[in-house]
Formats: structure tokens, C-alpha cells, sequence
């Protein structure tokens, strides 16, 4: 018996999750930078009836050297993605190992306002050294210490959405005061490596708090609204789910699904043939759309949502929009957005209090 | 105003460009009457882009500042205040505008290369080339507050940092070889072997190495804008910019000064001394008669001079907080203190306070103003007030002369504030044969009537160009 409806959310960077999915594209790979392919897949998986999309993102090519793939910043994407869409959250991916805090806590916040409160941040790592000389920065090694760097990032971040309260743009003729300044607070962040003073340049964002997710042995669960958890089946995914401590639950699982020109197996082995799928330990499943129905209901009595990484878009989001989706729609399996509804009250979860002002009325019952 | 003869004049055929400036803070964007809306609202930029793009426009301009200004050590409460990341805010409106070129203003001091040039790329790209980068260099130190860095860099190493900043960015912009996609799916790799060069910099101010993630786009690589008007900063657009945004736009005289150093600067570092554009930014109050004009002018002062802005602005003048003042009574009767700014509040550095002041006493006296009267009469000035048939002949001067090659416009008012300058004056421009009638290229450089890149010109035909 399956559990609760399901929210499903879909990564849609590049051409689909195996290395080699430009191959069996429907486009050619020049395309994949021009916004009417960013809007086009956007718009299907809305259509579709995704909770949320995410947009993977790092500062080094995705594609290894000799023959580098090319990815415009998911931040950007997922901006002009929601100025195309109406319904669908968006949640980019953006690492905080290296990146200035407070450029990336005003970047989601745009992107929250932008979107009429549909953001959500995918916090991850750079783990590569590579990266640290792309930046320019010493690098930052070891598990911990990634950790750290990715808990103040995000530590900055939530306490910049919170410097302004909701109401402190008062435009108020009487007193000549656009902003009442004691609504505003810096937030004297002092980490290890860096302090932040604040305020946000950005007013809090529609939803106070964007939605916060990644991995709970990444960033402290404390700081995530959805963890993301793999495993490599039912058993290892339940126990992560159950570990996890955090508001909401998404499993990651990886698809390739039979379509009418070629089953699933078929497709796989085709692109195995350049490269290997990159084994990140998630659940896959390689077969039938009805197949898939069937896991992502055992699923349910275990997590919140699944996060579906297709083997190519251009193949296996038609058949998740056609048959999948549908499926679980009809079985009431599929908790779908409503138009004018926040990613925040989307996945149940409520608007945050701002910390400042809930502090500020605590100092007055004092 | 008189008409010139198009022909007798410098730049006969020239043509005027505008872009639109949708302001972040300061007390020159009203909010205060009913129909000044949000400055945070999504629909705001959306209006206020597809409007500019109405009227053919050259590029929609997002300024930066990087932490809340201050006064005093307490945050400035009178302005408009608050707006988005300009790169994340312009990649929005890449999807909702065809034509408009998007500029981002983005400081060099408080990024990194690889960063920012990915994102100015993505920006280039999602709006197939119709990006700008205005590069600043931040005039204060207390902004470095909100970064790794801190705030460390004098002026000079500003300007030096910017300009090595640029080569890296330009390096990785350049790095992809055109053609270096996979034109199908059966090549043998994504992007042809050897197509896409690493970038190593090891200079004083970068050490990095790294693989650029984007190709070209259809313009190159963005545009490059400068704003800035030290020596220093004159010196590095001419030997960087494409456009200069710049303050100089008020006064025929003072814009045709500051044109013609700047032309002498380019001439100088070997480029055609048509090779920047010259891009003020302004007001345009506009009035179906120059009384109603000036009337209109009456009021939107008064709507952004506030009895507490004007006591702000002496404030500063007197170097004395006048904040309990009358601002309808007369002037104070102190003297000025000339006092250290710590620049927070962006305040300009005044000679001599004393001076002015005195200048102040005089005419209010004979004018019998307020305080609030004397600083709108003779505080920071702005802008072109007059008839659109009026001020269209006077712009047509300014640009058929080689002061200006058209203004960035800051209406005073958000969303609509730029409604009236597209229904009346660009009809009266483009009467006169100095504005588009309709957009002829579909990139920011094309619309400015640029060359290419500086980097993508061979060294001969760059000197050979003049
Ligand atoms: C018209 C104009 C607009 C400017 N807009 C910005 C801005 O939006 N953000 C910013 O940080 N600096 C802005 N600046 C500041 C300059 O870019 C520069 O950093 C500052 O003027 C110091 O350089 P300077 O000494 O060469 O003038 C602007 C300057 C001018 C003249």
C-alpha cells in the first residue's frame, strides 16, 4: 500500500544525467545554450507537473577534459527559467566552498523574488581541487572542513534573507522614511575564514526563507527544509530517509525508461558504449514508465518526494510527462503545485518567523 | 535653442542613443506619490524594459551597491532603498525583452574572474548577445565589509585590480574557438579536442587556472561600460570600454569638455577616437508647453527634495547633522564644518564648504527661499526640462556636436516614468533623423554601432582603424 502523494522533482542540466546524453539529444549540442532550449525544457516539466526543477552547476566544465561540455550558470538559467514559467519551483544549484556568501544569499533571494516565491538553493560542494584554482582561493580539503565552509555559507545566507523584516519598506509620507531603519539588522557573522556584516542588500525574499536543500552529511540538517538521500535500493533509501532529521525527505533516483523507440536497456548500453553512467549510489531504474510507477509508490511510504535524473531529457521526459505523471495522478499519488502557491507552502512547510523580529518581541516581554 | 544646419555641423550624420537606468537608491526616484510602484516587483523591471524597448532603445541598466548606505553609522532611511542582483535580475528580463541590450553593473573589487565572467557569459548568452558589463570599482572601503577580502584597496589598486580582472575575463570569454561545438551528435567529442584553451594567470592581483565553461556569444563577448571619472577611471575606459557611463550630461559645455578628453585619451592609447560611446545619465522632465514643463519640474522636485532630504543634503554641506531643523525655515546659521567623510553615503567631496555656503546665504537671502527651496534651486542638479519638440532639437545638437552619443535616462518615477519620453520625444528625435526607427541589428554591440571586441582585433588593423 502506498503512503502519502509524492512530490517529484527533476534535475534538468545538460542533456540528461549520463555523461554521453548529448548523443541521443533531439538537438544539436550548440543548441543547448540558447534560451529557447532552457525555456522549452523548463516549460515541460511544468506542464508535467513537477514540484520543482533543479539545475545542476559548479565553476569547472561538467564534461572532463579533452572535449569539455559548455553550462551557463544555474543561477542565470533558473532566473530566466522563472521568468517563463508560472507554477513549477526552481531550485539552481550553488556550491558555497568558494563563493562570497553574501553574492549568493543576494542572487537567491532575486531569484525568489523574481519568481513570486517558487525558489528553492541545491547547496553542494566543490570538491575538486581544480576548483580552488579556477577561484583563485586556497583551497579548501578534506570533509570537514568542505562542511564548514558549505554551514557558514549557508549560516550568511539565511540570516541575510532574515537582516530585513517583511515590513520594513514603510513608505511613509508623514515622517519622510521610505525604510524604518530599526526593521533593518546586520547580522556581524564572524566564521573561521570570513566575517559578513549585513544587511541584505536584496528586501527578504516572498517566501522569508527559501527552501534549503542537500545532503544531510553535507550541510547540518538543522539548516535544510529537504534532504536529499540516495542509497542504492529500497532498504538503504528508507534508513538515509529515516536518519535524515530534516522537515522533508527526496530520494534520488536515476531513470531510463523504454520508449517507443527503444527500451530502456537498449538506450543505456548505447551510451555505455562512449562512457560509463556515473555511479553517485542512488537508485536506478532501468525499464518500464509502469515499473517506475510502481517503485516511486513504494517509495511514498518512505519519503516526501523523488528527485528524477533521466539518462537523456529529450527521451525520458516525454514518457514521464506522458505516462508517469499521469499514472500517479490518477492513483492520487502526485501531490502537483497550484498556480499562485509558494515552493514553501507547496511542500507543506511553513513561512518562516524572521529571527530579528521574533527577537525583538522577546526582548519586549522582557 | 536654435536648429542647426545638419550640415554645417561635426557629426552631421550621428545618431542618438538611449538607454534606460531603473535607479536603486537615491533620492532622485520618487515614492511617495500613488502612483510610484514597487521597486522590488518583478512587473516593475518588466514594465519599465519592454517599455525602453518600445522605443527602440539601446540597453536596459542595473546599477549595484554592495552593502545599505549609511549616515552617520546609521542606515540611510529616506531613500529608495533595496534591489536585486542586476546579472540575476537581467537574466530574467533575457526572457521577457527581444532586442534591449541588458547591462549589469558589477563591481571588480568585490568579485572574482571566474565567477563573474560566467555569469555575464550566461547572461550574453540566454539573451543571445545583449549583455553589458558596467565595471565599478566601488568609492568606499565600508562595503568590503560584506566580503572575504574586506575593504583593503586604495584607488589606485582599484583600477589595477579592474583592469586585470578584465584581461582574465576576457581571456576565458575568448578561450572556446568559434565553432568549437559539435555541429551533430555523431562528432566525435562535444567540443572539438584542443577548441577550448585553459586559462592561467599569475599577476599581482590573480593566480588561476582554469577551463572556461562558455563559448562565445552572438556579440562577442558583453559589452564593456565604465563609470567612473577619475583620471584613472577616464584613463581605463579608454583603454577598455566600449561606453562611458558618465555625469557629464547636463550642460552642453561640460559634456563637450569631458567628450572631447575622453577622445583625446583613445587617441592616445591608439584607438579611433569614435571607438566609446558617451552616455550620460539624466533626467528628461517633459511638458506639452515649456510653463507645464517647468511646473512639472516644481513638483518633482518637491517630491524628491523631502523636508528631511534637504536637511540631509546641508547636512552634508555644513558637515553638521541638521536633521531636527526647519527645512521650510532659513539657513542655519552655523558655519560649515569641513569635516572627513568616510564616503558611506557617497557624499561628494566639496572644496571648500565654506565658500558655498556663503554663495547660499547670498541668493537665498535676495530670493527669500527656505532652506528646502535653496537646495532645490541650488543643490545637485540634474536633467533636460522642456517640450519634446524643444528638447529633441537640443539633443540632436548635443550628439550632432560630439558632446554626447545620447543619454541613459533615470526616470523619476517607477514603472511608467518613461512612458512619456517613448510617446513623444522619440517620435520628435527620429523626425529629426537622429534616432532609429526601427532596431537593424539584434545585439547590444549592434545597436551601439560598435566594432568588434578590442581583444578580437588584429594588432595592425587596430592601429590602422583611426
Ligand atoms: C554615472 C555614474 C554611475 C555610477 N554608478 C555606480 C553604481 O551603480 N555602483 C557603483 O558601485 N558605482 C557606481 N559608480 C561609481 C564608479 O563606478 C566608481 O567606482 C567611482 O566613481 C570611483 O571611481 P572614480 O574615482 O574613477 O570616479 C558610478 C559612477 C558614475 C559616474
Amino acid at each position: 500500500m502506498p503512503g502519502p502523494a509524492l512530490h517529484l522533482a527533476v534535475e534538468i542540466d545538460g542533456d540528461g544525467s549520463h555523461p554521453a546524453a548529448w548523443r541521443r539529444a533531439a538537438h544539436s549540442p550548440g543548441q543547448l545554450l540558447t534560451p529557447r532550449r532552457v525555456a522549452r525544457v523548463a516549460a515541460v516539466a511544468e506542464n508535467a507537473g513537477f514540484t520543482l526543477i533543479t539545475l545542476d552547476d559548479g565553476v569547472l566544465p561538467p564534461g572532463a577534459a579533452p572535449d569539455p561540455v559548455a553550462r551557463i550558470g544555474a543561477v542565470e538559467r533558473a532566473a530566466f527559467v522563472a521568468a517563463s514559467t508560472s507554477t513549477v519551483g526552481i531550485a539552481p544549484v550553488v556550491p558555497v566552498t568558494y563563493a562570497e556568501p553574501f553574492h549568493v544569499s543576494s542572487q537567491l533571494a532575486s531569484l525568489d523574488h523574481i519568481s513570486g516565491g517558487r525558489a528553492g538553493w541545491l547547496v553542494t560542494e566543490e570538491e575538486r581541487p581544480e576548483a580552488a584554482r579556477a577561484w583563485g582561493r586556497p583551497p579548501v580539503t578534506g570533509t570537514d572542513a568542505r562542511a564548514r565552509a558549505s554551514r557558514d555559507g549557508v549560516e550568511v545566507a539565511r540570516a541575510l534573507w532574515d537582516s530585513w523584516e517583511d515590513d520594513a519598506v514603510i513608505r511613509s509620507v508623514a515622517t519622510s522614511r521610505y525604510l524604518d531603519r530599526e526593521r533593518l539588522h546586520y547580522i556581524d557573522f564572524t566564521g573561521e575564514s570570513y566575517a559578513v556584516k549585513g544587511p541584505a542588500i536584496v528586501p527578504r525574499p516572498p517566501q522569508g526563507q527559501l527552501v534549503v536543500l542537500g545532503e544531510p552529511d553535507r550541510v547540518p540538517a538543522a539548516q535544510l527544509d529537504v534532504a536529499l538521500v540516495a542509497g542504492r535500493d529500497l532498504a538503504a533509501v528508507a534508513w538515509a530517509a529515516a536518519a535524515a532529521g530534516t522537515p522533508r525527505v527526496f530520494a534520488e533516483v536515476e531513470v531510463a525508461l523504454d520508449t517507443p523507440d527503444a527500451t530502456a536497456a537498449e538506450r543505456v548500453a548505447d551510451l555505455e558504449r562512449h562512457a560509463p553512467w556515473t555511479d553517485r549510489g542512488r537508485l536506478r531504474h532501468i525499464g518500464s514508465g509502469d515499473r517506475l510507477v510502481a517503485l516511486l509508490g513504494e517509495l511514498s511510504r518512505h519519503v516526501d518526494g523523488v528527485r528524477l535524473h533521466p539518462l537523456v531529457l529529450d527521451e525520458d521526459l516525454p514518457v514521464l510527462s506522458r505516462l508517469v505523471l499521469p499514472a500517479l495522478s490518477e492513483r492520487r499519488h502526485l501531490a502537483r503545485p497550484l498556480p499562485g502557491t509558494s515552493l514553501r507552502s507547496t511542500l507543506g512547510l511553513e513561512r518562516p518567523a524572521n529571527r530579528f523580529a521574533a527577537a525583538a518581541v522577546q526582548e519586549e516581554a522582557r | 535653442m536654435t536648429r542647426t544646419d545638419p550640415l554645417d555641423v561635426p557629426r552631421p550624420h550621428a545618431q542618438f542613443h538611449f538607454g534606460v537606468f531603473f535607479q536603486g537608491v537615491n533620492h532622485w526616484t520618487i515614492w511617495s506619490a500613488p502612483d510610484s510602484g514597487s521597486q522590488i516587483d518583478p512587473a516593475s523591471f518588466r514594465k519599465v524594459a519592454q517599455t525602453a524597448e518600445r522605443g527602440l532603445f539601446d540597453a536596459f541598466f542595473l546599477g549595484e551597491g554592495l552593502r545599505l548606505r549609511e549616515v552617520d553609522g546609521e542606515i540611510h532611511d529616506l531613500d529608495v532603498a533595496g534591489r536585486p542582483d542586476a546579472i540575476t535580475q537581467l537574466a530574467a528580463l533575457a526572457a521577457v525583452t527581444r532586442r534591449i541590450g541588458l547591462v549589469s553593473t558589477s563591481n571588480s573589487t568585490f568579485n572574482e574572474p571566474a565567477d563573474l565572467a560566467r555569469r555575464l557569459s550566461g547572461l550574453d548568452l540566454l539573451s543571445e548577445g545583449r549583455a553589458g558589463w558596467n565595471v565599478v570599482t566601488t568609492d568606499n572601503a565600508w562595503t568590503g565589509a560584506n566580503f572575504r577580502r574586506g575593504g583593503y584597496l586604495d584607488h589606485a589598486d582599484r583600477y589595477r585590480r579592474a583592469e586585470e580582472f578584465l584581461t582574465v575575463a576576457r581571456a576565458l570569454w575568448d578561450g572556446w574557438d568559434d565553432k568549437a561545438v559539435a555541429d551533430s551528435a555523431d562528432a566525435p567529442a562535444w567540443s572539438a579536442p584542443g577548441a577550448v584553451r585553459r586559462v592561467r594567470h599569475q599577476g599581482p592581483q590573480f593566480d588561476l587556472d582554469l577551463a572556461p565553461t562558455l563559448p562565445r556569444s552572438a556579440q562577442g563577448h558583453p559589452v564593456i561600460f565604465q563609470a567612473g571619472d577619475s583620471g584613472e577611471g577616464r584613463d581605463f575606459a579608454a583603454r577598455n570600454a566600449d561606453v562611458i557611463f558618465s555625469a557629464h550630461g547636463n550642460d552642453f559645455d561640460d559634456a563637450l569638455a569631458f567628450a572631447e578628453d575622453i577622445r583625446n585619451r583613445l587617441r592616445a592609447v591608439g584607438r579611433p577616437d569614435d571607438d566609446l560611446r558617451i552616455l550620460p545619465g539624466t533626467e528628461i522632465i517633459l511638458g506639452a508647453t515649456e510653463e507645464e514643463a517647468q511646473e512639472k519640474k516644481r513638483w518633482i522636485r518637491l517630491q524628491q527634495v523631502t523636508p528631511a532630504t534637504a536637511l540631509g543634503i546641508a547636512g552634508l554641506l555644513w558637515g553638521i547633522d541638521l536633521s531636527d531643523r526647519d527645512a521650510d525655515g532659513p539657513l542655519p546659521e552655523e558655519d560649515p564644518v569641513v569635516a572627513e567623510n568616510d564616503g558611506s553615503f557617497g557624499a561628494r567631496r566639496i572644496a571648500d564648504p565654506r565658500e558655498v555656503v556663503a554663495e547660499w546665504r547670498a541668493k537665498a537671502q535676495a530670493h527669500r527661499w527656505s532652506l528646502r527651496e535653496t537646495v532645490i534651486a541650488l543643490g545637485p542638479q540634474r536633467g533636460h526640462v522642456g517640450t519634446p519638440s524643444a528638447l529633441a532639437d537640443k539633443f540632436a545638437h548635443f550628439v550632432r556636436h560630439g558632446a554626447v552619443d545620447g543619454f541613459n535616462v533615470t526616470p523619476y518615477l517607477i514603472p511608467d516614468g518613461l512612458d512619456d519620453i517613448v510617446d513623444l520625444l522619440v517620435p520628435e528625435l527620429q523626425e529629426r533623423g537622429v534616432y532609429r526607427t526601427e532596431y537593424t541589428g539584434t545585439t547590444l554591440r549592434d545597436h551601439l554601432g560598435l566594432r568588434e571586441p578590442l581583444t578580437h582585433r588584429s594588432a595592425p588593423a587596430r592601429a590602422h582603424a583611426s
